[in-house]
């Protein structure tokens, strides 16, 4: 196991240290499946501290698929199935004492399109998460703090903050997307995934989640899978190609945007396919 | 199929004229069913008010069944008695109803929720008369005594099929999108489906609940052998009460006229109860349609 | 572009974030297994109930399916006292009452369908189908006592004389014999009201679920709008709108209280709708309390089992048909 871990075989650059203490999270030999169906080849990678990882690829190459391992949300879909080892903090989330529930506080993440509850204020959205954990019990006034603290982040304070008490489906779209981010940084998790946060919303307020994201990775770690290159251009400092369920290539953005190792990546950001 | 049925007819026009008139009597025949079909419903009402209402004060309500002769003949323990079997039939319902309903959408296409669906909809056709010489059989015979309970159980069990597909179907509209994103916060399953899903469902959840009692309100013919009926103010739910029905029902077949006339009253006041729920469950959708949702 | 901050080996980026103490993804999911462990008790109830119905009832009534055997069926002997049951009076009594409520309301409810699927301006769809619908929500002891205060006293002073004398049906053997007011046909023609918002709400149901593409079809042939329909819409829809009939059928054969109150209870087989009779369930509910011995209870039990029996058929082919048409009915 511990081999494994410094087995970064696909990787050319070899900038990376061996070992976890940079990695926030990695994934090991990671296969997922759904059904007879599989959509997750193998895929062994780190994700460093503090860094913004965008996890391209075309529609359908699995880099949603993957992304859903890393917080064991993938396995909530019916005949969906994960092998392989990711390692979270020295754990691997797939071992047997591990709650999918504990991880999830810790590992955040925002859907393609925005979710919030719609049967909840705006401030009780963003205090969703902290109600899920039973352990803590959060004085009212704490709470507040806490869903002012993750609207600053999400850069919504300002427009929302005088209506906090009303439905949180009664904002825009873009406006929601950051409710949702909110929701997820207010849990304070150590690891943020982004399944294309911004593929259902406008040019404007896409660049604010950009903008967020870029931000955030000052303090944690962000994984953002996006269909949108100069997106991933804008917003990572290590980017991700998968294809066919396979990772491709990794490297830092501007390498991979540069000068590309392998054919398939060049093939995909020169606009050949996908 | 149909085109080709269509075939034999459409394309000649001589005879359009003639055509067009068979058309248009049709057309007036459906208007006039349509009519009709809403002239039963004018008609009862009607006669529930005129005969109703003449027989309704204010003793209705506060008084109890007194015999043939006595003046100030009232109903209330009959008001009362439907109102607690009411509550007892939901304390067994709705659990198991909203339960089922909400394991039927979760489990969806395995073997035993396709079954759960298909009973639900057999047990929505049983005639209420066998799910009332059934409840004799399982909750009175056995103890020897007719009870509230035991009628309460026997209505409740009617409300089962009713909530739990309107559960299902109501807990299916909620996007999976946002069970998803509850997982993801870190909410257990239980506390997704039963904060997050069944929350955002429940607009849809309370008109079935009323519709189901708005249909169990007035049922008779399961309390006959249960609750059988008491001319007496009881709150013993291990003894017989009175109902609404039931007191309507023997008041209509007897042969008195005063004891006619209280029975249209009860039937007014049980209509009105009834329209009244059905009326409600209607607004509760209504107002879940502007409240939002994804 | 942001500057890459990519860190070298050894060189980690300070966090900033929350504090770096390895969190806890340890945890137990024992609610969720009690949570998904009362779901399913829950839906067991419901074939548990189903279960129970059927042997309870099924075993209180063995006794006098066993004496008497198919003949139970067959016979039309009911006699308490000598012990002697038969049920045919009373099945016959339900299906002719249940064939009469059909015949009477299938066209009107057909008619108020294509109605307000087809031609009803919009406003005035929403208000009348939920007049319609509300029929299905008047208990059925309302309709008993509106039956017997209103509807018999008109049906014996007027429409029976009426059939019988001034139409000359009384020559048949089916409109025959004094006018009594409580009868079969009283019980057929109260049950066609009660039955009428089913078939209707089904039908609408049904007629609304056909493909545009269908009336564009026939009306592009130059087919009149009534031509449309006939042609068009109502083959296309008849697996669905048989299914509401059956559906209607299930809801007739077992009702009780409103049939009770008028078919008059006697247990008597006559050609004639005039006569008064039986139904099975409201031979149940007029003699079950009064029953003494044990056969007698037994012999009604029967009957309520039988009459599970045909519904429980009757509901099921009815079901199927309609899910056939893709149409969620909830009726």
């Amino acid at each position: 196991m511990i081999d494994a871990v410094s087995l970064r075989g696909e990787s050319p650059n070899g900038t990376v240290p061996p070992g976890e203490a940079n990695n926030a999270m990695s994934s090991l030999a990671l296969d997922a499946y759904f059904g007879a169906t599989h959509a997750v080849r193998s895929v062994t990678l780190d994700f460093p501290t503090n860094e913004v990882t965008a996890v391209i690829g075309p529609s359908g190459c699995g880099k949603s698929t993957f992304l859903r391992c890393l917080n064991r949300m993938h396995e909530t879909v019916p005949r969906a199935r994960v092998e392989g080892t990711v390692m979270f903090h020295g754990q691997d989330i797939y071992g047997p004492d591990v709650d999918p529930i504990a991880l999830r506080r810790h590992v955040g993440m925002v859907f393609q399109r925005p979710t919030p509850f719609p049967t909840m204020s705006i401030r009780d959205n963003v205090a969703a998460g902290l109600r899920a954990q039973p352990s803590e019990r959060l004085s009212s006034r704490q709470v507040d703090e806490v869903v002012e603290r993750a609207l600053r982040q999400a850069a919504l304070w300002d427009e929302v903050k005088d209506r906090l008490k009303t439905s949180a489906t009664g904002i825009s779209g873009g406006q929601q997307q950051r409710l949702c981010i909110a929701r997820a940084l207010a849990t304070a998790p150590h690891v943020l995934l982004l399944d294309e946060p911004t593929a259902a919303l406008d040019p404007i307020s896409a660049q604010k989640v950009e903008e967020l994201v870029y931000e955030l990775r000052k303090v944690m770690t962000v994984i953002i899978v996006t269909h949108n290159m100069q997106q991933a251009a804008r917003v990572s400092d290590r980017t991700v190609f998968m294809l066919m369920g396979e990772m491709v290539e990794t490297a830092p953005t501007r390498r991979m945007f540069t000068t590309p190792s392998d054919p398939r990546t060049e093939a995909y950001i020169t606009g050949r396919f996908g | 199929m149909s085109t080709a049925a269509m075939s034999g007819s459409a394309p000649r026009v001589r005879g359009l004229a003639r055509r067009r008139g068979v058309s248009i009597v049709m057309i007036t025949l459906t208007c006039i069913a349509a009519a009709l079909a809403v002239v039963p419903l004018v008609v009862i009402l009607g006669y529930l008010l005129k005969q109703g209402a003449g027989a309704l004060s204010l003793d209705f309500f506060t008084h109890m069944p007194v015999p043939v002769g006595e003046p100030h003949g009232g109903m209330a323990n009959a008001i009362l008695g439907t109102l607690l079997l009411i509550g007892l039939a939901s304390v067994v319902g709705l659990p198991v109803g909203i339960g089922a309903g909400l394991y039927m959408a979760e489990n969806r296409g395995t073997g035993l929720a396709n079954l759960v669906r298909f009973l639900a909809d057999v047990l929505n056709g049983l005639p209420s008369i066998v799910m009332g010489i059934f409840a004799w059989q399982f909750l009175v015979r056995p103890f020897g005594h007719f009870s509230a309970l035991a009628g309460g159980a026997a209505i409740g069990a009617m409300m089962i099929p009713l909530v739990s597909r309107t559960t299902e179907e109501m807990v299916r509209t909620v996007p999976q999108s946002l069970r998803e994103a509850a997982l993801a916060l870190g909410y257990p399953r239980w506390r997704t489906s039963l904060q997050i899903v069944l929350r955002t469902a429940l607009g849809g959840i309370v008109t079935g609940v009323l519709v189901a009692v708005a249909r169990v309100a007035g049922e008779t013919a399961p309390l006959l052998f249960t609750a059988l009926g008491n001319n007496f103010w009881s709150l013993n739910l291990s003894k017989p009460i009175a109902a609404l029905p039931l007191q309507i029902f023997s008041y209509a077949i007897s042969p008195y006229d005063e004891w006619h006339a209280q029975a249209w009253a009860g039937a007014l006041v049980l209509i009105v109860l009834v329209l009244v729920i059905s009326i409600l469950a209607r607004y509760v959708t209504r107002s879940r349609h502007g409240g939002g949702g994804d | 572009m942001p500057t890459m901050s990519f860190a070298p080996a050894g060189s980690a980026v300070p966090r900033q974030g929350p504090p770096v103490e390895s969190p806890s993804i340890e945890g137990s999911v024992t609610a969720d297994r009690i949570y998904r462990l009362s779901l399913l008790v829950f839906a067991l109830c419901v074939p548990l109930l189903m279960l129970l119905i059927f042997v309870e009832v099924g075993a209180a009534a063995w006794p006098a399916l066993h004496l008497f055997g198919l003949s139970f069926l067959t016979s039309s002997a009911w006699d308490p006292v000598k012990g002697q049951f038969g049920a045919a009076p009373a099945i016959v009594g339900t299906l002719l009452t249940s064939v009469i409520a059909l015949t009477l309301a299938t066209p009107l409810a057909l008619g108020s369908a294509i109605f307000l699927s087809e031609f009803s301006p919009p406003w005035l769809r929403q208000p009348l189908s939920f007049l319609v619908d509300l029929l299905a929500a008047v208990p059925s002891v309302v309709y008993g006592l509106w039956a017997i205060f209103v509807m018999v006293p008109i049906l014996r002073t007027g429409v029976m004389p009426f059939l019988r004398d001034t139409l000359h049906l009384g020559a048949t053997p089916f409109f025959s014999g004094p006018a009594y007011g409580n009868s079969v046909l009283a019980a057929g023609m109260i049950l066609a009201i009660m039955v009428l918002p089913y078939i209707a709400a089904v039908s609408r149901e049904v007629l609304m679920a056909v493909p545009r593409a269908q009336r564009e079809a026939a009306l592009a042939l130059g087919a009149t709008r009534w031509e449309m329909i006939a042609g068009a819409v109502i083959p296309y829809a008849r697996t669905g709108i048989f299914g509401g009939v059956i559906l209607g059928l299930g809801r007739a054969l077992g009702e009780t209280m409103a049939v009770t109150m008028v078919i008059g209870n006697r247990h008597e087989l006559s050609a004639s709708l005039f006569a008064p009779g039986y139904s099975m369930a409201s031979l149940i509910a007029n003699e079950f309390s009064e029953a003494t011995t044990d056969l007698h209870v037994s012999a009604l039990m029967a009957i309520g089992f039988v009459l599970l029996i045909i519904t429980l058929i009757v509901n099921g082919v009815a079901r199927w048909m309609v899910s056939r048409m893709g149409a969620e009915v909830r009726a």
